[in-house]
């Protein structure tokens, strides 16, 4: 059941919305040929952030919704940030000031020479 | 406005196993969960004779190897946490009280609701038969650090560790899926008036930790997932020799692990807080401090995982960010803590038995927090983690939430659940039974873990190193003490039973609470009310001057108040 | 399940969003942590292990792209079924979600394909560092596709009787989220290999 507010909710052209997706789509497959590795990371990323944005205002409406809602989608976002920023200085890095982690330069590459099963 | 029941009376399976009342499935969280506090009390029992009387046959169980021990350990606390902790905080108390006290007729989505408990019920059912399988129930404790989780070469459990982990997975759906309805019951379906400082605290309570749960358990399903092909398809997400990084399921594990703890915490002070207000004929001082508090708690929860792993090699400057937060966090947990005690301030206290357990909360609660800080300091804590330091601190903060505060809520509100009265005597016994064997149970172990005894080591005898073997005085008197504190159980066991049938008659509000549940039968019908209540002031006006009675119900205009009409 | 006499509850709207709207944001935002654990776990790893770019050029960008367009397409028909619900056009909502389905089951469909090639090629779940998240990561939003149809195969068939419209936007904002997760998941494993 609509209340009043979304049965006037403006629907925008959305084929033409479909359409700019599609040929953002194709820059970004277009920008992953390229050798610049620059190019690479922003037609995949930035296309890709451009795309969300697009996906969630033009077909979730979240900018007409209660505000709260965009904002708990953040919160939750940054909890990934925290944890990212948390966890990457042990998990990303394989060496510091005085050690190294040894395994990650002779890595096995399968199964057989994991550890016992 | 009047509810609607269209339906004729349901039969056994529709009432008792298939229903869709929030109250019937807030009893079957809460005998679950009752039941399984048997089984991980008799767990504790175990491991505390063979801490108590090393190696001798354990009554009831028989000898205690190396490898029960381990399982034994680890079911006690995963028991505790997912299957009693939650489920009674939580589950039962959140499905019993929210649509009573925000006054509608059941939760917004009473199939989901139903289906939470059913895939509840299951995971408990897969933990369980972890116990019937070939080299018994996981034995990796609570926390399953791999590779010993990972590996059963390592671990010697490896169908108990897989069934571990499904349990868990599962549990953590159904909480995810019930702790989604609540949110959703209590922002919407509230009775017309309740606007959102109208909420009784232990309603906001559960919602927070419902949502706490919900944004902390994201990265660890991600993990346990991870986890579980580790264990059955040979990948390598947590082995270093192939990639991966043990210290990676110790991140995931306490990013949830932490605010889990706050998860329960929540609901426990919620009670509390209802409880005090209603035996103190006093508002809540400073409902919206204590509101604003939680939410902060809620949020510095995600940033002090890591104070877990300070020996466990993560980063020393995280170490330090870490340290600081743990520190930060336990002023806004005080502060609340100091907030009851203004609430019991100049009020009209009377010592029932749930009024008995909220004061106890508070002071032992106290206690588990000051002792926290010694943990979460990383100087102190590089001596003391892994000892029985570390398990005193944290039983002296979980028996309050898990058993203390579990105990206020149901002596409180069993007459409403149930139509009947505790017998008080009975319960007083009960309350002095557990609460004094409790500390001579944990005194004596913070004693042996600042002299060194390490945890999670079956036997002493045959690693000596690992202990002060002079103090073996102390461990013998925490057992004794902690038989005792079974045996008091009984008269729980016994006075609830019993007054289900022999007890006093309870009317609608007993206690004389102004909050909503109390406005309707005892115990309320299928649809709760009548009459849909409308709501003309907060939750705990007490004490109002020149009323007829010293309470104001929620759902009674001013100028019945004025005539004294009865609620 | 249309004809379950519904609680006062679920009438209710204090927060001014009806419930089943407001149920789904929450539902977005527990998966929001669940994929953003996941993918933040394995942007962290392959940010520290640049060898895997060797692993991950086997991935085939031209499934990945097609697939992205494939499920852009289908949640081109959820909106545009939102819209007919809104209009009360009950059985054009229904045809659309249908479409939308379809999409997600050409959506696995092709990844059937690309994942029987890869383990063709020897390229399995414990084939290494980089194909183990890979199959983590697509095969959890594959799960989450599949979950996705088979809801909207159910409100679609309430939706052709005019019943529970309602429900066609909210399996909508569920749809467009997995395509978000999508949207950053194909760069992540076919694109910035």
């Amino acid at each position: 059941m609509t209340t009043e507010a979304e049965a006037h909710i403006h629907h925008p052209n959305y084929v033409k919305i479909w359409a700019i997706l599609v040929a953002l789509l194709i820059v970004s497959v277009l920008g992953s040929m390229s050798h610049v590795r620059e190019v690479v990371l922003i037609a995949a990323f930035g296309v890709a952030l451009v795309k969300a944005y697009l996906v969630a205002k033009n077909f979730m409406h979240i900018n007409v919704e209660k505000r709260w809602v965009p904002y708990l989608l953040i919160v939750c976002l940054l909890f990934i940030v925290i944890l990212f920023a948390g966890v990457s200085p042990d998990v990303m890095r394989h060496s510091g000031l005085h050690w190294i982690n040894p395994s990650v330069s002779q890595p096995s590459a399968s199964a057989a020479d994991a550890g016992p099963k | 406005m009047s509810t609607q029941v269209q339906h004729a009376e349901p039969g056994f399976f529709h009432k008792y196993l298939w229903s869709t009342d929030h109250k019937m499935i807030a009893m079957q969280y809460m005998f679950t969960g009752m039941a399984m506090a048997l089984i991980g009390g008799f767990f504790a029992y175990v491991f505390r004779m063979q801490q108590g009387f090393p190696n001798q046959n354990v009554p009831g169980f028989g000898l205690v190897t190396p490898g029960k021990y381990n399982a034994v350990v680890t079911m006690h606390g995963s028991i505790m946490i997912f299957w009693v902790a939650m489920p009674i905080l939580i589950a039962a108390f959140g499905n019993f009280l929210i649509p009573l006290m925000i006054g509608c007729d059941d939760m917004a989505f009473p199939r989901i609701n139903r289906l939470s408990y059913q895939i509840f019920l299951l995971s408990a059912l897969v933990l369980l038969s972890s116990f019937l399988v070939k080299g018994g129930p996981f034995g990796g404790a609570w926390t399953a650090y791999p590779p010993l989780s990972a590996s059963g070469a390592y671990n010697l459990t490896p169908a108990g560790a897989v069934l571990w982990l499904i349990a868990v997975a599962l549990e953590f759906v159904a909480f995810l899926m019930g702790g989604i309805n609540f949110t959703v019951t209590t922002m919407n379906s509230r009775a017309p008036g309740m606007k959102m400082y109208d909420i009784p605290l232990v309603v906001w309570m559960i919602v927070l930790a419902s949502i706490i749960f919900m944004c902390s358990a994201g990265p660890l399903i991600a993990g346990a997932v991870m986890l579980l092909f580790d264990q059955t398809m040979s990948t390598g997400f947590y082995d270093p020799t192939r990639g991966g990084d043990p210290l990676l399921w110790q991140h995931l594990f306490w990013f949830f692990g932490h605010p889990e703890v706050y998860v329960v915490l929540l609901p426990a002070m919620g009670i509390v807080a209802e409880v005090v207000a209603v035996f103190a004929r006093k508002k809540v001082f400073g409902y919206k401090t204590v509101l604003y508090t939680t939410w902060a708690v809620g949020f510095l929860s995600f940033v002090v995982w890591a104070h877990h792993q300070f020996v466990a090699g993560i980063d020393p400057r995280m170490a330090n960010i870490f340290s600081i937060t743990t520190l930060m966090i336990s002023v806004p947990i005080t502060e609340m803590v100091f907030l009851y005690i203004a609430t019991l301030y100049g009020g009209s206290i009377t010592l029932d038995t749930p009024m008995l357990w909220a004061l106890g909360f508070i002071a032992e609660f106290l206690i588990g927090g000051v002792t926290g800080i010694f943990l979460g300091s990383s100087g102190t804590d590089i001596y003391l983690h892994d000892t029985y330091f570390v398990i005193a601190h944290f039983h002296y903060t979980f028996v309050p939430i898990a058993i203390i505060s579990v105990f206020a809520g149901i002596t409180f509100w069993y007459p409403k659940m149930f139509g009947r009265m505790l017998n008080e005597t009975l319960g007083k016994i009960h309350f002095w039974g557990t609460v004094i064997p409790f500390n001579v149970i944990f005194i004596p172990l913070f004693i042996t873990g600042t002299a060194g005894d390490q945890r999670r080591v079956y036997s002493y005898a045959q690693f000596a190193e690992q202990s002060r073997p002079a103090l073996q005085h102390l461990r013998t008197t925490s057992t004794i003490a902690l038989l005792f504190m079974l045996s008091f159980q009984l008269v729980f066991l016994f006075n609830f039973f019993w007054s289900l049938r022999n007890g006093k008659t309870a009317g609608p509000n007993p206690w004389r609470s102004s909050t909503l549940e109390w406005t309707v039968p005892s115990p309320p019908p299928h649809g709760n009310f009548a009459e849909l209540p409308t709501v003309y002031r907060g939750p705990y006006e007490y004490g109002l001057p020149g009323a007829a009675q010293d309470f104001a119900p929620q759902n009674l205009p001013d100028s019945a108040l004025a005539e004294g009409m009865k609620a | 399940m249309s004809a379950a006499v519904k609680p006062i509850a679920n009438t209710r709207s204090a927060t001014g969003i009806p419930t089943a709207r407001l149920i789904t944001w929450w539902v977005i935002a527990s998966e929001i942590v669940i994929f953003g654990g996941l993918l933040a776990t394995y942007i962290m790893h392959r940010l520290g292990h640049p060898e895997w770019a060797d692993a991950a050029s086997h991935t085939n960008t031209w499934a990945g792209a097609f697939n992205t367009l494939v499920l852009l397409t289908s949640s081109l028909c959820a909106v545009m079924a939102h819209k007919a619900a809104d209009a009360h056009d009950g059985p054009k909502a229904a045809k659309l979600l249908r479409l939308t389905a379809l999409g997600g089951l050409l959506f696995l469909t092709i990844k059937g394909f690309e994942w029987t090639k890869d383990i063709h090629e020897g390229f399995v779940l414990s084939s290494g560092g980089f194909w183990s998240f890979y199959y983590v990561l697509a095969g959890l939003h594959g799960l989450h596709v599949l979950a996705g149809m088979i809801i909207m195969l159910v409100v679609a068939s309430d939706a052709a009787k005019n019943q529970e419209l309602q429900r066609v936007e909210c399996i909508g904002l569920y749809w467009h989220f997995v395509d978000i997760v999508w949207i950053f998941l194909f760069p992540l494993l076919y694109i910035a290999k």
